[in-house]
């Protein structure tokens, strides 16, 4: 793009651009302004930078890039805003200016963005045949290999914390564990299909496996259909809009919206974008139309059991476990889903439940923040790993797959034995003991 | 005069090159506050972290004539941490410690960078008190505080933030610094010069570090919410609660407007049925709590409140609040720009103000959402416009013109709680009197020859 051609900023409605009153009630949620105290790095601040390149005051520049790259998009700006400023439009408009714009552009930036964003997340058998690799280098013991060898140690700094970020792989992917359709177990109240996700479906597919035998066992015939496209917002969140729509309308018609009576997402990241395809596709008119009934459709798993009611599972008499809950933030801000998942966890005999602080101040994860923003990412594990310290949790539930790679890494790193596990899981494993 | 280069090397050395700003995606975040349609970008931003820092900049300004404007976390409804011409911005927002909480003499220091919540949270870890509660707490600094002289929910019974500012420590606009006030209650050595920069308003120096007196936590507390078909009725509610000797420490009002925007946000179930609501809350020994909030809920229902709801513990109550302080920016759902003000008349005023609100509203063909400080007689009439229509912001300036000549009228006055700044600096010279502004300029000139500290801000 060229500045004479029109922007995402600029072709905004103007509304949303103006609608922030500038009041600072946002600023204490901010992490990024909290960690450095500097206006820029606040939301308020952010829109102010927006709304000057909407208003022609300001170039689109490279500090402006970079500085939407700093934003975490954790939207706890949006739940702390009385003013009903759609922070999420405005951050996924001024990305997607930022690419359309090349301002961040680099030789090895381009060629990571088109390995991932463009290339390795729009197709899910690709990231599966990754997967596999990964795996292997893993399973046969390779990574330990490398590990000992001290080889790493020649790599930058940088690559070598990327190398021990790098999450088990599962031993099977959704599609080699569930079958396509899972009935209900006795009388069956709903058809529901699952999202199996990109992330989730390689490191933690037994979270799927998990939700739909919760669905199974709360009335549920549940449709899993192999070989699901990505859900879009990783490429929505990184300002690739047009990839976005093209994987929203693949998953549009890999899960017709008309067949179920709800489509179930288990990650907090991705039910926050899935829930809003009709925006994404509002201009499409082949689509407009069935991306507002698949919005409707879209329940994060726990909104879903909670909202028909599900089954308490049976007390064990196993020995109390105390557990914590961290809120992902496109759960709690993006689809504020926040007592569902306490709700679950309370109905599960032998939990101990106890509020973790600053639940919902972000871990760092933030899709690929903890990739591209290090040191700010790992500024926020430590905080969180010192919150969950201090409840003498043994168990930390969280619902979305990047918080539950960061949290285990962050207690890995730190030495902690404490199992971080998404709530679903904790209650398909009452509902075994149960039994 | 332009910040030079060569000004700018200085302060670099004073503050350390990490703390200065410069560049225009990082001055235009500096470029307004918390007032609606104002803006100027500033030449620069520097952050000090230390009192000394604070008096070598001001130094360096006196000595090249650098207007200097003080800013905490620029929630300021008039404009007062605007950049002037020119202007370095100082900003104290990293001067965050707090430095004691003295439990023995009942008072908190802090630097003035400090947020009010963390002071408030930091006297309730010592079991104490520390009262003022703008709306903005959980962000403004204690040196704004103390430069707008801020008021709150609680002002009613635990009066705003002068009655608890007992020592202030101040550089003055030639880098000098001075301690004024200390821990003992009473104090009567030379003039008052701590009450003279409380509601300076960053005209005569920088306040850098503040001494608070704090209370005794209340042992109970009682929160109840009381709804009206006319706003008549709620108004008179307070007058009445008034002249049956009760100080709740909160009586705030609420019109439908605002009820609406503020639900909307917060979702605390507030009745969307009514023009009226009052929250009202009574703190202290568990027995006048009882005997106070009976008789408020009395005087409510006599009044011929719709409903009276009690909340049934303290979060809840906590909620109602919080709910309420969000009261402004709420209202920014229904409308681009909203412009607020703050007119005060004495209380027994307080029906005929609002319905002269009401009137100027209907005559200008103007949308209004009025909230407010009802115990204290202070009103917070918004407009709800757009700063693109030119035409409708000519007739929200008129209809402030009138609302503050009624004010004055009534033996009000123009701000209770936001202060001047630029917003209501042409009003002051009516407002105040000759002679008055006779001694407040002096005074400036005074502290401020050269005129370095908010030029422009206040008055000329
Ligand atoms: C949503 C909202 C609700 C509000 N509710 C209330 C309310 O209930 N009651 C009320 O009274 N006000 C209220 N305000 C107004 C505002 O928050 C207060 O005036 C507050 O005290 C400003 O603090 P600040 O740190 O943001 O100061 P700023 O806006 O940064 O500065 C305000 C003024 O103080 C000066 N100043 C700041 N720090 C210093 C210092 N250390 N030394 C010298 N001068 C200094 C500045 O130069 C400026 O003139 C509200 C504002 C908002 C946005
Ligand atoms: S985003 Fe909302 S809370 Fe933040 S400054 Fe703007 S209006 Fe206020
Ligand atoms: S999304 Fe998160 S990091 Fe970004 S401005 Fe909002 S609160 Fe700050």
């Amino acid at each position: 793009m060229n500045a004479s051609e029109p922007s995402f900023l600029k072709g905004l409605d103007y509304s949303v651009v103006q609608q922030c009153m500038h009041c600072g009630m946002c600023l204490p949620t901010c992490p990024t302004y909290d960690a450095t105290k500097l206006e820029r790095h606040s939301p308020r601040g952010r829109i102010s930078l927006m709304r000057a390149i909407a208003d022609d005051r300001l170039e689109a520049s490279k500090t402006f890039a970079e500085e939407m790259y700093f934003c975490l998009g954790c939207l706890a700006c949006v739940t702390a805003c009385p003013a009903g400023v759609n922070y999420a439009e405005l951050f996924e408009n001024a990305r997607a200016e930022v690419e359309a714009r090349g301002l961040l552009d680099s030789p090895r930036r381009n060629a990571i963005r088109a390995f991932t964003v463009k290339w390795l997340f729009m197709d899910h058998r690709r990231l599966t045949a990754v997967g596999r690799a990964m795996r292997l280098y893993q399973e046969l013991g390779l990574q330990q290999v490398v590990r000992k060898s001290g080889v790493l140690n020649l790599l930058p700094r940088r690559l070598r914390e990327l190398e021990a970020m790098t999450p088990p792989v599962q031993s099977r992917f959704s599609n080699e564990l569930i079958a396509a359709v899972t009935p209900a177990i006795g009388v069956r109240r709903f058809t529901v299909a699952v999202l199996t996700g990109c992330a989730q479906d390689l490191i933690f597919s037994n979270v799927n496996l998990d939700t739909v035998e919760v669905l199974a066992r709360n009335g549920c015939e549940v449709h899993t259909p192999p070989d699901q496209p990505c859900c879009g917002s990783l490429h929505a969140h990184n300002g690739e809009w047009a990839l976005a729509q093209q994987l929203a309308r693949r998953m549009i018609d890999c899960l017709p919206p008309e067949k179920f009576d709800a489509i179930i997402s288990n990650a907090g990241g991705c039910g926050s974008h899935l829930k809003h395809y009709s925006k994404l596709l509002e201009k499409d008119p082949a689509y407009a139309e069935r991306a507002k009934i698949w919005d409707r459709k879209l329940k994060d798993i726990h909104e879903f059991i909670v909202g028909v009611g599900f089954q308490a599972p049976a007390a064990t008499g196993r020995p109390a476990v105390r557990v914590t809950y961290h809120e992902s933030c496109h759960l709690s801000h993006g689809q504020k889903i926040v007592n569902q998942p306490r709700q679950i966890l309370k109905s599960i005999p032998g939990l101990e439940c106890v509020e973790l602080p600053e639940a919902t101040w972000c871990c760092g994860s933030a899709g690929i923040y903890n990739l591209t923003q290090p040191e700010m990412a790992g500024q926020l594990l430590e905080r969180k790993i010192r919150n969950i310290r201090s409840t003498g949790a043994r168990v930390v539930a969280t619902a979305n797959p990047g918080c539950l790679l960061q949290l285990i890494n962050g207690c890995r790193d730190e030495g902690l034995e404490i199992r971080v596990a998404h709530p679903v899981t904790l209650l398909a494993e009452a509902y075994r003991d149960g039994k | 005069m332009a910040l030079t280069e060569n000004i700018l090397r200085r302060v670099r050395e004073i503050v350390g090159r990490d703390h200065v700003l410069t560049s225009r995606e990082d001055l235009i975040p500096y470029s307004f506050d918390g007032t609606a349609a104002l803006q100027s970008l500033p030449d620069a931003v520097a952050f000090a972290r230390t009192t000394h820092e604070v008096a070598a900049v001001l130094r360096l300004a006196n000595e090249t004539g650098t207007p200097i404007v003080t800013r905490g976390s620029g929630t300021g409804l008039s404009g007062g941490s605007l950049p002037s011409p020119g202007a370095l911005i100082l900003c104290l927002a990293k001067m965050d410690r707090i430095i004691e909480v003295d439990a023995a003499n009942l008072t908190l220091l802090a630097e003035s960078g400090v947020t009010t919540v963390n002071i408030a949270d930091a006297a309730s870890a010592a079991g104490l008190f520390y009262p003022p509660d703008p709306g903005s707490m959980k962000i403004s600094t204690i040196g704004g505080n103390v430069a707008e002289n801020s008021g709150g929910l609680r002002g009613l019974k635990y009066g705003i933030t002068r009655n608890y500012v007992m020592g202030l420590e101040v550089v003055l606009p030639d880098g000098e610094v001075l301690w004024t006030g200390n821990k003992c209650v009473k104090d009567v050595a030379g003039y008052s010069l701590r009450d003279l920069f409380v509601g300076s308003e960053g005209t005569l120096g920088v306040i850098t570090r503040v001494l608070l007196k704090l209370l005794p936590r209340p042992a109970a507390k009682k929160t109840l919410v009381a709804t009206f078909d006319q706003m008549d009725k709620a108004a008179q509610t307070v007058s009445d609660i008034i002249a049956a000797k009760i100080i709740p420490c909160t009586l705030e009002f609420l019109d439908r407007t605002t009820i609406r925007c503020v639900e909307d946000f917060a979702k605390v179930g507030l009745p969307l049925d009514c023009e009226a609501l009052l929250l009202m809350e009574t703190d202290g020994h568990p027995a006048a709590v009882e005997e106070e909030a009976a008789q408020m809920e009395a005087c409510a229902r006599a009044n011929g409140a719709m409903d009276v709801r009690i909340a049934k513990d303290e979060a809840e109550g906590n909620r109602l609040a919080a709910a309420r302080r969000s009261a402004f920016s709420a209202l920014a759902r229904v409308a681009p720009t909203t412009i607020l003000e703050d007119a005060t008349v004495p209380r027994s005023e307080l029906a005929r103000m609002i319905r002269f609100v009401d009137q100027v509203a209907r005559k200008y063909r103007l949308r209004v959402g009025t909230f407010g400080h009802m115990g204290d007689g202070n009103l917070h009439p918004t407009f709800l416009t757009d700063e693109r229509n030119h035409a409708e912001m000519e007739r929200v300036h008129e209809a402030f013109k009138e609302i503050f000549d009624e004010a004055i009228r009534l033996g009000g006055t123009i701000t209770g709680e936001h202060g001047v700044g630029v917003a209501k600096k042409g009003f002051l010279p009516k407002f105040a009197g000759d002679a008055s502004m006779r001694v407040m300029r002096e005074l400036r000139r005074a502290l401020d020859p050269r005129g370095i500290l908010n030029p422009g801000k206040m008055f000329d």
